[in-house]
């Protein structure tokens, strides 16, 4: 298709009325049939071909397109009797209660109409709705309760609005036709006055005489396996109406006691009701034979599947890959693995010029088959298939200006996207690197960011196609330059595990390693910087190799860690320095040096991390949870003191001796108090062996720098703590006590969650029971939590979805309308800032260093 | 030197920046070199990090909410400071107070006191009676249904009375103030209470009787209304009041509180005593205490912008389809939300025209968003051929 560069200016929304139903109409339906015999459609039915053609070979009568060219035609039908539209029912009712049924005006007297339409039109040249909202609701409830016409002296009844669709006038019942003539009648500006743009919605027009008949094209027939025609529920529903009505003209005609008419219309006007929504509570819905609701028109629209979410809002793309996810820590940060099979199936295309003529060439002389080839070429408007039978044509035919599909090739650039995708760094931009195998390769550091790990997740990969699209994706969404986060202004990609202990051991004090060990390590991640190894002495520190990465100008202090000149004089690299969130030393590297510099002094530390742990060997061993006797004899003694507390606030309980917190009951009091004692004691046990446990430790080195901290450790050696269950000790399960073991109102430490034994000591019946209710308890927050937290996501995006910064600084919303006059009081971007601030201290310090 | 150099860059750095900078250089010495290198640099720097036009901060704001809220704990209750008092706080909180719901689920005052009594304990118990309410339950020692004689007895509790310092009279006076249709009489220090008969009716029947007797009950002697606890807590050397429901303007007319520093949670009370811009400090202070006691770290700027976005047209508007989505212009925006059919309906009979001047709407109809990239509307004029 030819490409029209036009853009949509505005949409307005309208009521059809009659006429224009007509106008737009290609086609008079008037038979239910579908088809003929030999399944041909029948014309003038609801198939017919004038309304557009959903066969493949079948050209529309209307416009001559083949299928996919004809968007489809409307057609009508004309009802034997009016019909009431079920979707402005509300309106209708208003309508009728604030009209006279027999001159049809307002039923204000002529000079407060008067006044009102000159402010209703004064408002409406100025623009302001909510005046005329305000005109609207006065003369809606002025009109209640007139008696009696102020223009024609009528004597008025209420209007009775009966569910779904009907009116009634005292008893007698206002037929759709009646309200009609009434609506008819009704001048322009008491329209406007009551809250109907009269231009766009005569109130005449919501009762329906002419039926409009949807295109075929979004009513479209499936063709079962068995050959049978399933058709879609609107032309079941349509059939229905069509079919209603003819026999309503025939009974008409007949002229039939207007009992059975009757009769009829009040089926027609269920069909018609139904065909809009068939969700409406007082009318039962219409069902297929299967006993399933039909999806009309509303169903279509409405919710999370509907047209609005799940068609207009959220699209689908091509040029696509989805696989599991593995990790490949000796790729870039920057960069994606993909298998060849994808590799081989997306393609991006590449114009041909003279000078990349003969690149080209090879591609298209590889083929489909054989990497790297390509799949298609395209000229013009064609688009060619390049298998064995047309590869020799069209490699001949290739000239300038033509455009080549060819395979993906290594640095290509690619969308990687995990779902759900809650943040910006969710979807990143990456180079291709194409490998053997069938999952997606990922560095591990940018898990975070995507929030993937590797037990079976999927991720999806886009490759732009074309150079605008490119362009953006490199310069916008890169991962270099999504290191900072926009949430707090810290980084969110950083070392993590094996790196992160790696360089905490590499950069010990003591750690020194011989030359002929310490240059292979360098080698084996790839530095080549000869200068610096030859500087090398035969025994190297951890800090020396460390050092050798840093560029020579890098200068960086925090806490213990010393960089001066490119070289760490004091300090041990730990998680505050490389790790994510608050890795300093990253921050400072990303700040000072340009983007690749920075991937690649990243690639450089996490890779030198992983090499050294792989030469050095790191495990943890049961030894590591052993305590030694003194300390775990102080723990029990912490302990017991605090068990013994307990029973003593439970004794005072018993004996009615406690006296209670104000506004609180006994029970309460006495659980706050237990849950005091007992946090203290957990805390002071932490303390002990944090201060015990020797440096050596694995799983305190782990603690530092790696995964886990010290209660992980405590729970494994000592104990592993009160069980908390919603805020409180564990109370449910059987009258009064937590299991038939326990006494009844039992309230000490053990009948209540404690668990005494540490994991490596290995927990007793109940309190393994007590842990995994606790388990359990925590598995229902995060199921229950993610709907909610889901919904409140949605809500806050559509919100602010349309707010921005201006060019002259300030924040607005779609209308213009300032919301900030400078974002965030300073109009500093939080993910270009430090944790949200510009660090002044480092800028005085730096300045200060040089003279 | 350094004011004068500040002088230089006022205008061009934000005052808060500049502020931090003068103090900080104080503290060093530094050559007039290396001075102005430090203002250099920070102008850089700033420049760098300011924001830029076209970002669509709105959305950012949004995922800097909905990434975290994910692990938030639903664990609702926490103490504020004392064991008696405890909040909603966590994930439902935050929901609270983005959906600006008319009553939160725990209404808190804090209610500080003017100076002399900020530190005297003296005073206390007084000014807590005056802010309690006490209702006429706490103060009955009995009262029961006459099943005979078909009214209600009760007999007063004249220790607790004394406690807290109320008068009998004042007590029957609330009552008869109360409920207006009752005969009340005393007889030995028990109070019978009846409902006023009617000629010729026999009006007490025991249904009646019995919601009566609550309503006895539920009598407010002192106090204000709604609020259920007065707790006094130390706090940086003062003594402040924590109280369980909202009620500020009451409050403030009790003599001893320092109106200046009383605040609540109820951001609708705020708004409706203090103020919107009032309002919107709460906005932010509540919401960073829920994101604090998270142990999340969530930029001061995004909460400060969705406070201003929800007090922007001066009144509380809630992240709701009731509240800053209704009032968006684009009907199609609006639909993509919830309830499309209302919509598309209303929008029908007024003759409503989108512009597309917004995100959604140009994603359904496939035109790039004016965010960004998207934003510049520049269009170059060809000129043909660039070979000739």
């Amino acid at each position: 298709m030819e490409n029209v560069y036009k853009k949509v200016d505005n949409i307005k929304f309208s009521l059809f009325s009659p006429q224009q139903i007509k106008k737009i109409a290609n086609v008079k339906v008037v038979t239910p049939e579908l088809y003929d015999k030999e399944g041909y459609p029948v014309e003038g039915g609801l198939m017919d071909t004038r309304l557009g053609v959903i066969d493949p070979g079948l050209r529309c009568r209307s416009c001559n397109g083949k299928l996919k060219e004809c968007l489809g035609h409307f057609g009508y039908i004309e009802l034997g009797r009016p019909v009431l539209h079920i979707s402005y029912m509300k309106v209708i009712y208003i309508f009728l209660q604030s009209t006279c049924k027999d001159c049809s005006r307002l039923l204000l007297p002529e000079e407060t109409i008067k006044r009102y339409a000159e402010k209703y039109e004064a408002y409406k040249k100025s623009g302001r709705l909510g005046g005329i909202q305000k005109i609207n609701k006065v003369v809606r409830a002025a009109t209640r309760g007139v008696h009696k016409c102020p223009h024609c002296k009528t004597k008025l009844e209420t209007v009775k609005f009966e569910k779904p669709s009907t009116f009634y006038e005292e008893t007698k019942r206002v037929t759709p036709i009646e309200i009609l003539e009434r609506f008819e009648k009704i001048p322009d500006i008491d329209c406007g006055l009551i809250g109907v743009d009269p231009v766009s919605a005569r109130p005449e027009w919501m009762i329906l005489s002419i039926f409009s008949i949807p295109p075929v094209t979004m009513r479209p027939s499936i063709t079962l396996e068995t050959g049978e025609r399933a058709e879609d529920d609107l032309t079941h529903k349509l059939s229905d109406i069509v079919r209603i009505n003819q026999r309503l003209f025939e009974n008409i005609n007949a002229g039939a006691p207007e009992i059975i008419v009757e009769d009829l219309w009040d089926l027609l006007q269920y069909h018609v009701t139904t065909f809009f929504n068939n969700d409406i509570a007082q009318v039962p819905p219409a069902r297929h034979r299967s006993g399933q609701p039909l999806k009309t028109i509303t169903e279509r629209i409405k919710s999370k599947e509907g047209r609005f979410r799940h068609n207009l809002a959220g699209k689908r793309v091509n040029y696509a890959a989805r696989t599991v996810i593995s990790p490949d820590p000796k790729i870039e940060l920057n960069e994606v693995g993909i298998p060849f099979l994808i590799a081989m199936e997306l393609t991006v295309p590449e114009r041909v010029t003279e000078w990349n003529l003969e690149w080209l060439k090879s591609f298209v002389a590889n083929g489909p088959k054989k990497y790297p080839g390509a799949n298609y070429v395209l000229d013009g408007m064609k688009k060619k298939k390049i298998s064995p039978e047309t590869q020799e044509v069209i490699l001949n035919e290739l000239i300038p200006g033509q455009v080549v599909e060819r395979h993906l090739l290594d640095g290509d650039v690619a969308i990687f996207n995990r779902q759900p995708s809650l943040h910006r760094m969710s979807i990143m931009c990456h180079k291709l690197r194409v490998l053997p195998g069938k999952s997606f390769r990922l560095n591990p550091s940018v898990c975070n960011p995507y929030n993937a790990d590797f037990d079976g997740d999927e991720m999806n990969l886009h490759i732009p196609q074309t150079e605008e699209a490119r362009a953006e994706a490199e310069i916008l969404m890169e991962v270099e330059t999504q290191i900072m986060s926009p949430k707090h202004g810290l980084n969110v990609i950083g070392c993590i595990e094996d790196a992160v202990t790696g360089n905490y051991l590499l950069t010990d004090e003591n750690t020194v390693l011989p030359k002929s060990d310490a240059i292979p390590l360098l080698l084996s991640i790839g530095f080549d910087d000869i200068e610096k190894l030859k500087n090398f002495k035969k025994n190297v520190t951890g800090r020396e190799i460390f050092s050798a990465l840093l560029p020579e100008d890098m200068n960086f202090v925090y806490e213990n860690v010393v960089i001066e000149n490119g070289k760490l004089i004091a300090g041990q690299i730990d998680p505050k320095t490389i790790g994510e969130g608050n890795g300093t030393l990253l921050r400072d590297i990303h700040r000072k040096y340009t983007e690749e510099q920075c991937v690649q002094l990243f690639g450089y530390i996490f890779k030198l991390g992983i090499a050294y742990l792989m030469r050095r060997g790191f495990t943890i061993r049961t030894a590591d949870a052993d305590i030694p006797e003194e300390i775990r004899a102080k723990a029990k003694a912490v302990i017991t003191t605090a068990m013994e507390e307990v029973d003593d606030i439970v004794a005072q309980y018993a004996q009615k001796k406690l006296k209670p917190f104000s506004g609180k009951t006994m029970e309460e009091t006495v659980e706050l108090n237990v849950m005091q004692k007992l946090n203290e004691a957990r805390n002071a046990v932490g303390k002990l062996i944090s201060k015990s446990v020797s440096e050596d430790n694995n799983a305190i080195i782990m603690s530092r720098a790696g995964k886990g901290n010290i209660l992980n450790l405590a729970q494994t050696s000592v104990l592993v703590g009160q069980q908390v269950l919603r805020g409180k000790r564990i109370e449910k399960g059987y009258k009064n006590r937590t299991l038939s073991l326990f006494k009844e109102n039992d309230r000490g430490p053990e009948a209540r969650g404690l668990v005494r034994h540490s994991y490596k000591k290995g927990l007793n019946p109940v309190e393994f029971f007590f842990h995994a209710m606790t388990g359990r308890d925590s598995l229902m927050d995060t199921a229950l939590r993610t709907p909610k937290s889901g919904y409140l996501y949605r809500r806050l995006a559509n919100a602010l979805q349309d707010l921005k910064v201006e060019y002259d600084g300030t924040v607005r919303d779609a209308n213009d309308m300032v919301i900030q006059f400078a974002y965030g009081e300073d109009n500093i971007d939080v993910s270009r800032s430090e944790n949200g601030t510009i660090d002044i201290k480092k800028i005085i310090e730096e300045a200060s260093r040089k003279k | 030197m350094i004011d004068e150099l500040a002088k230089q860059y006022e205008g061009k750095l934000p005052a808060p920046l500049l502020d931090e900078v003068k103090k900080e250089t104080r503290k060093v010495k530094l050559t007039k070199d290396q001075l102005e290198r430090v203002f250099k640099n920070l102008e850089e720097k700033y420049l760098y990090a300011k924001i830029q036009p076209g970002e669509a901060i709105g959305i950012v704001t949004a995922e800097s909410f909905g990434e975290p809220g994910t692990q938030m704990t639903l664990r609702t209750f926490h103490f504020a400071g004392v064991a008696e008092v405890n909040v909603t706080l966590g994930l439902p909180r935050l929901i609270e107070i983005f959906d600006a719901r008319k009553e939160p689920s725990t209404p808190l005052m804090h209610i500080y006191l003017k100076k002399p009594h900020n530190k005297d304990k003296k005073n206390l118990e007084r000014i807590i009676a005056q802010i309690k309410e006490i209702k006429m339950h706490e103060v009955l020692s009995e009262i029961s249904i006459n099943l005979l004689k078909l009214n209600i007895e009760f007999v007063f509790n004249k220790t607790r009375m004394r406690e807290l310092g109320i008068q009998e009279e004042e007590t029957v006076k609330a009552v008869k103030d109360m409920l207006k249709t009752v005969d009340m009489s005393v007889k030995d220090s028990v109070y019978i209470v009846a409902p006023k008969t009617k000629e010729g009716e026999a009006t007490s029947t025991l249904p009646l009787l019995y919601t009566l007797k609550e309503k006895i009950k539920a009598v407010k002697i002192k106090g204000i209304i709604g609020v259920t606890e007065v707790i006094p807590k130390m706090e940086d050397d003062e003594i402040i009041l924590l109280a369980t429901g909202a009620n500020l303007k009451e409050v403030f007319k009790v003599e001893e509180v320092d109106y200046t520093r009383t605040t609540t949670n109820h951001l609708f009370e705020v708004s409706k005593n203090l103020g919107i811009e009032a309002a919107r400090q709460i906005i932010i202070d509540e919401a960073s205490k829920v994101i604090q006691e998270q142990g999340l770290d969530i930029d001061i700027r995004h909460i400060m912008f969705i406070a201003d976005l929800m007090t922007s047209r001066g009144d509380i508007k809630g992240v709701t389809r009731s509240g800053i989505t209704e009032h968006k212009e684009s009907v199609l925006a609006r639909a993509s939300f919830e309830t499309p059919i209302r919509h598309l309906i209303n929008a029908s009979l007024k003759g409503e025209v989108d512009y597309l001047k917004s995100v959604v709407e140009n994603v359904m109809i496939n035109q790039p968003i004016p965010l960004g990239t998207g934003m510049p509307k520049l269009v170059v004029k060809g000129t043909g051929s660039s070979e000739k």
